[in-house]
């Protein structure tokens, strides 16, 4: 099947699953009791009928559920996520204001935990049944065992309170107005502890998956047929045994590449990181509908997005998998 | 020998600990000169494979050599480091492996594989090697060796991929070839081509073959000296006319005994009765599957007919692909046909729903080829056989004892059914399988390659005990093979396929004397050893 129909096929049916999305999540967040009127009416402390009713027309949340769904729909089909009336800025802007932050995180999550997990499952396997894989092994199977929020706490009291290498909170030290290097010099070393929070689980995954798989590939046909060529141990498990092994770790990849927007909620949150999952979780206690609905969109695309690099990067990495749709 | 080019002296190999036996081979005595073949012959477990591999330095973990030598060029391989070792392979040893689908890397292109050769000793350019890579793959004999240097391995066959490996292990024009199996996963006519090839290969340049094979037809082929392993001790040497013409050890004997012959016994003429298995007419399209797809499809069967009546054998053979596979399956309506009706007696198989179709299931049961995939390895033998009839309704107790009866008439002890198949070698098992398909009663008994993964010796125990347990029982037997010395033994008739039709179809004396068809022909001229072990008369 050509490259072209490939993508046809899969972008269409991406459009199918994404409007399904969409309307699943509205009907999601409204089953939940309370709305952003009385939480607003809550908060000025004026809570009379008349008040409520006044913000509820505002907000067009005096109308019939299937007419805000149709006009929820109207404005997704033209890219135009909405109003958020508790801002008073387009969600767009909102969205897109935070949205630098959390690809930084989770970008650096996923790149240390990919290229850590991938050496250190090598390194196990090569070393199989020796200290350094138990150590390896051992260390994995914590991580992976290891609540995130716990890991986060933890890596606070311990680098940041008790040792003082690494701030504690934040994106970057407010009121230093640094620039160029020293604000990127800043915000690296707020980055590091989130980071690596996130990214331990993955790397975790990463190593055993990749461990296992070295270990299968080891036994394999071809790799008898290296070494019979004469090559030289370093190059058969490069070429021959990494190279295949990897091969399911790209798959897993895809699946944590899916999370970069949606998934560092607990993160963000512990170490008040200002990106999109602190947002979601403010959004959604203030009843930020079309905030919320933004950000569940957003992430949605992303996965279905990512799905679709992975699958593309399959094959070019499989020559096997032409691919079906 | 004057010239010789591999010598082993001497070889022990020690197993660990925890093996069946102490050694995999010990004191083997072999010498090569350069241009002979000298093929090793034994059963699994014979250690053959290990002395090839010891050549390489390539033993498993836990096999090491305990005295000896193996000399080659004047040196001995056994006292090598690992980089002059390295140095030996690919250079002055090539080797090919038996299965040719796994033994390249998958994600490699084929030409990037041969080149890879040259690279591991530093030899030539990038660009060089390359240009080496498409000459060799000329000279092994592939077509349009340019597009086929581009090609990955999963878009060549079976036999190419065969071509492409013995052209990067004579890349380095090494002094030895060391092939450990490298025809038996192929087809009868892509192995008569491999084994030319390889015998073409060797007078071409003068390389030394050392060619491991439990095929006592391949070794009629091609050897030039044959060496009998049992149990990893060497029990005959010669040269191959005297040793298949005259062996001298009883165990040789045996072997060569066990090899079916090409020439189909006698058999007494047949009542004509009604079928036990009708099928008529069926086909299966495999379509390409999914959302907004649309294709041709694959045509596996193609409008095939036959009738196999009570105590009849009905041969299906074929190469890989030809569709005889599924057409069994066909039979059981494991695979569904897309037309034709398939009747068991007088019942219509394909007419019933699958929820009608169950109780009707015990009437027709099937011998799978593979012993150790085809048997859950968590469940007790016992409970193996009897799970069928339990399904069916019989009481438990009855059929756990009903189990303990097969056992005995497939030649296991009753304890057998407290044991774990794990326990049981490949034979044994091909037993239970047989074993559990009878416990349902069957009429009908589909064996789809039911011997082809078992040593010869074991082959003609378990093809003796299928036709003791048909005359018993009255079963008819789909047989469907790859291996003509087996079906001439076993079959009373044989249907020939090729590309999912039946080409031709007759008593199997009559077939195996006038083939009628191309094909068929070309099939028995492609049967191993064919006139050289004829003179053999079958036990």
């Amino acid at each position: 099947m050509g490259l072209i129909r490939f993508l046809a096929l899969r972008l269409g049916k991406g459009i199918l699953v994404l409007f399904a999305i969409a309307v699943l999540n509205f009907l999601l967040v409204r089953a939940a009791p309370g709305d952003p009127a009385q939480v607003m009416a809550g908060e000025a402390g004026a809570a009379d009928a008349v008040f409520l009713e006044q913000l509820r027309e505002r907000f067009g949340l005096d109308r019939p559920l299937p007419e805000q769904l149709w006009v929820y729909i109207k404005g997704y089909s033209t890219l135009d996520l909405g109003f958020s009336y508790r801002q008073q800025r387009p969600v767009a802007e909102v969205i897109f204001e935070r949205l630098p932050a959390t690809l930084l995180l989770t970008g650096a999550a996923f790149g240390l935990s990919l290229v850590l997990g991938v050496v250190l499952g090598a390194l196990a396997a090569r070393r199989v049944g020796r200290a350094s894989d138990s150590a390896i092994t051992v260390a994995a199977l914590i991580f992976y065992a290891t609540p995130l929020f716990w890991i986060a706490l933890m890596s606070q009291v311990v680098f940041s309170l008790k040792l003082g290498w690494l701030p504690n909170v934040g994106y970057e030290t407010i009121g230093a107005n640094l620039t160029g290097a020293a604000r990127a010099l800043d915000i690296g070393r707020h980055l590091v502890l989130p980071a690596v929070t996130l990214g331990l689980f993955f790397t975790a995954l990463y190593a055993r998956m990749m461990r296992a798989s070295m270990l299968e590939v080891a036994g394999a046909d071809f790799v008898k047929t290296a070494h019979a060529k004469g090559l030289s141990p370093a190059v058969v498990t490069r070429r021959h045994m990494a190279r295949n092994a990897i091969l399911p770790v790209v798959t897993l990849a895809g699946v944590q590449a899916g999370q970069l927007v949606g998934g560092a909620v607990l993160t963000e949150t512990v170490f008040a990181w200002p990106g999109i999952g602190r947002l979601m979780y403010e959004a959604l206690v203030q009843r930020d509908y079309s905030v919320l609905l933004g950000v569940f969109f957003i992430s949605s695309a992303m996965v279905i997005l990512f799905n679709l690099v992975t699958d593309l990067l399959y094959r070019v990495v499989d020559p096997r998998i032409e691919g079906g749709a | 020998m004057a010239d010789a080019v591999l010598e082993i002296r001497n070889l022990t190999l020690a197993l660990p600990a925890q093996a069946d036996r102490p050694h995999a081979v010990s004191g083997i005595d072999l010498t090569i000169g350069a241009g002979e073949t000298l093929c090793i012959v034994g059963e699994s477990g014979s250690g053959k494979s290990m002395c090839a591999h010891a050549v390489m330095g390539l033993l498993p973990k836990g096999v090491r050599p305990e005295s000896g030598e193996i000399r080659l060029g004047g040196r001995d391989l056994l006292k090598l480091g690992p980089a002059a070792l390295r140095d030996v392979r690919g250079r002055e040893v090539g080797m090919i492996f038996q299965e040719p689908m796994t033994s390249l890397n998958p994600l490699m292109r084929v030409a990037d594989q041969i080149a890879e050769t040259f690279e591991a000793h530093g030899l030539l350019s990038r660009a060089e090697r390359l240009e080496r890579a498409v000459t060799l793959l000329d000279e092994v004999g592939l077509p349009d060796p340019a597009r086929i240097a581009r090609a990955y391995p999963h878009e060549l066959s079976g036999g190419q991929r065969q071509r492409v490996m013995i052209a990067a292990a004579l890349a380095l024009g090494p002094k030895l070839l060391i092939a450990d199996e490298p025809t038996t996963a192929l087809d009868v006519t892509t192995q008569a081509q491999i084994l030319r090839l390889i015998d073409r290969l060797r007078h071409d340049h003068g390389t030394a073959v050392l060619f491991i094979t439990h095929d006592f037809g391949v070794v009629a082929e091609i050897a030039d000296r044959i060496a009998v392993l049992q149990q990893g001790l060497l029990v005959e040497e010669g040269a191959a006319d005297a040793v298949l013409s005259a062996p001298r050890h009883d165990y040789t004997r045996r072997l060569l005994a066990a090899v079916p012959s090409l020439v189909p016994p006698r058999r007494p003429e047949r009542a004509a009765g009604a079928p036990a298995l009708a099928v008529q007419a069926v086909t299966k399209v495999y379509k390409p599957r999914g959302f907004l797809v649309k294709g041709r499809g694959v045509k596996a069967v193609d409008s095939v007919s036959f009738d196999i009546a009570r105590g009849e054998t009905l041969g299906l053979v074929g190469e890989s692909g030809s569709g005889k596979s599924t057409v069994g399956r066909c039979c059981l309506r494991l695979v569904e046909p897309d037309e034709g009706t398939v009747r068991v007696g007088e019942l219509a198989v394909t007419g019933l729903s699958v929820r009608a179709l169950r109780p009707h299931r015990r009437r027709i049961q099937m011998v799978f080829q593979d012993p150790f995939a085809s048997l859950n390895p968590r469940r007790k033998v016992g409970r193996i056989i009897a799970e069928g009839p339990i399904a069916q309704g019989v009481p438990r107790a009855k059929a756990e004892e009903r189990a303990r009866d097969l056992l005995s008439l497939v030649g296991l002890s009753a304890g057998a059914a407290e044991r774990y198949p794990h326990e049981f070698s490949g034979g044994q098992r091909q037993r239970i399988g047989i074993a559990r398909a009878l416990a349902l009663d069957p009429e009908v008994l589909v064996a789809d390659e039911a011997v082809s993964a078992l040593d010869v010796s074991v082959q003609a125990q378990i093809l003796e005990l299928l036709k003791d347990v048909q005359g018993k029982l009255g079963l008819a037997i789909l047989f469907i093979t790859h291996d003509l010395r087996v079906a001439a033994q076993i079959c009373d008739r044989i249907a020939v396929m090729q590309r999912g039709a039946i080409v031709e179809m007759g008593p199997t004396e009559a077939l195996f004397a006038n083939p009628a068809h191309d094909y068929t022909r070309q099939l028995l001229a492609a049967v191993p050893g064919g006139r050289r072990l004829a003179s053999i008369p079958a036990p």
